[in-house]
């Protein structure tokens, strides 16, 4: 871990208590606007040299292979090594608590002026928005897949399958989306297993 | 605001669902999760309707904070107050239970290369079930040539550029309050 960071690199300074901790954690998250990483990162890594980005990077991944929202799972990661259980709880609420009473707000605004036909026409646009958002993440992640060169183990072929596979079972006949890894996800494991070995 | 369907105060199985799918989103969150929970909320129970479905996602987009945060406010839309408490909680404290658990044990090293060939093989999935999110996504929203050209633009957009998404939403509202769609 520290021998990939660079020689020149101040190391962290690690000085957090819960409380700063979620007041760091909140601020990251109520800046969020359209997704809460880029803010982490720069905070954590950054701002507040807590962790290196080689380190930052790592945690991503375990909170990736993890189940759970990965921002969450690094927030708990980050407090946990802080200071521990507390630390972990802090940074977790520091996440959530003021965004989901700003969601709860612009909910409870929106249910008033709903039948207003304005808003209900600006949030028709913003979930247009909001659709074209994620199939260009997924389509992002997709070409990402294709291309990465670390992964000889993945052929295009196959992985274009069960990309198309796990699209159209979810997406067009609905089925379950637990059903879906149930079926195709040890199916996926095993072939990119039996490449690796 | 919906009511309880026959069988009672939709809140409990709501918590139990969002709690058991939970700890299958591997890879990318609840948000990944989208069309699991519309299937629940919308067509396997009538607790919320498309449009509000469909609204409280374009909200949590919008607002600062996890994306995640659509499921409060479904849980909002279903019970009030109490409901977006504890739909946050379902979805939250299973996975970061496994993680104090998964600390707690020392297990904080890097996965290894079972880790890897796990994540390898379930990419592909994760990537066609996110696609299949937008998609269900945008058959709610779109409803003519006019906001499915805007679902389009956004993408292009999104793959072409480095555009800040929260002003692309914006942009949605304002072409939404401008009567484009």
């Amino acid at each position: 871990m520290g021998a990939q960071a660079p020689a020149t690199a101040e190391r962290p300074t690690r000085a957090a208590t819960p409380a700063t901790l979620f007041l760091a954690f909140s601020q990251m998250a109520l800046s969020g606007f359209g997704g809460v990483m880029p803010f982490a990162y720069r905070t954590i890594v950054e701002r507040r040299r807590w962790y290196t980005p080689a380190e930052f990077a790592e945690m991503l991944a375990f909170g990736q292979v993890l189940p759970g929202p990965s921002i969450c799972n690094v927030a708990v990661m980050i407090g946990w090594k802080q200071c521990g259980l507390g630390g972990a709880l802090a940074a977790l609420a520091g996440m959530l608590l003021g965004p989901s009473v700003a969601v709860v707000l612009l909910g409870a605004l929106y249910e008033h002026f709903e039948h207003v036909p304005r808003v209900a026409h600006a949030l028709g646009g913003m979930s247009a928005v909001a659709a074209g958002l994620i199939i260009a993440t997924a389509l992002n992640m997709g070409f990402g897949l294709f291309r990465d060169r670390t992964a000889p183990q993945a052929i295009p072929g196959v992985q274009a399958a069960l990309l198309a596979l796990a699209f159209g079972a979810v997406g067009i006949a609905h089925w379950p989306m637990l059903m879906v890894i149930g079926v195709l996800g040890p199916l996926a494991v095993l072939l990119a297993w039996w490449r690796s070995a | 605001m919906i009511a309880a369907d026959r069988h009672g105060s939709p809140l409990w199985p709501l918590v139990v669902q969002l709690a058991m799918l939970s700890m299958t989103a591997i890879g990318g969150g609840i948000v990944m999760l989208a069309p699991e929970v519309h299937r629940i909320v919308v067509e396997a129970h009538p607790w919320i309707t498309d449009q509000q479905f469909a609204a409280a996602y374009a909200i949590a987009q919008a607002a600062p904070g996890p994306n995640m945060l659509y499921v409060t406010l479904i849980g909002w839309q279903i019970a009030g107050i109490a409901g977006a408490a504890l739909a946050t909680l379902a979805v939250v404290v299973p996975p970061v239970a496994l993680m104090l658990v998964l600390l707690r044990i020392g297990h904080r090293r890097s996965p290894g290369t079972l880790g890897r060939t796990i994540r390898l093989g379930i990419a592909p999935l994760s990537v066609g079930m996110l696609l299949a999110a937008g998609w269900i996504l945008a058959r709610a929203s779109d409803t003519d040539w006019r906001s499915g050209l805007i679902t389009a633009a956004t993408a292009l957009l999104m793959l072409r550029t480095r555009v800040n998404p929260i002003w692309l939403i914006g942009a949605g509202a304002l072409f939404g309050i401008a009567g484009f769609v």
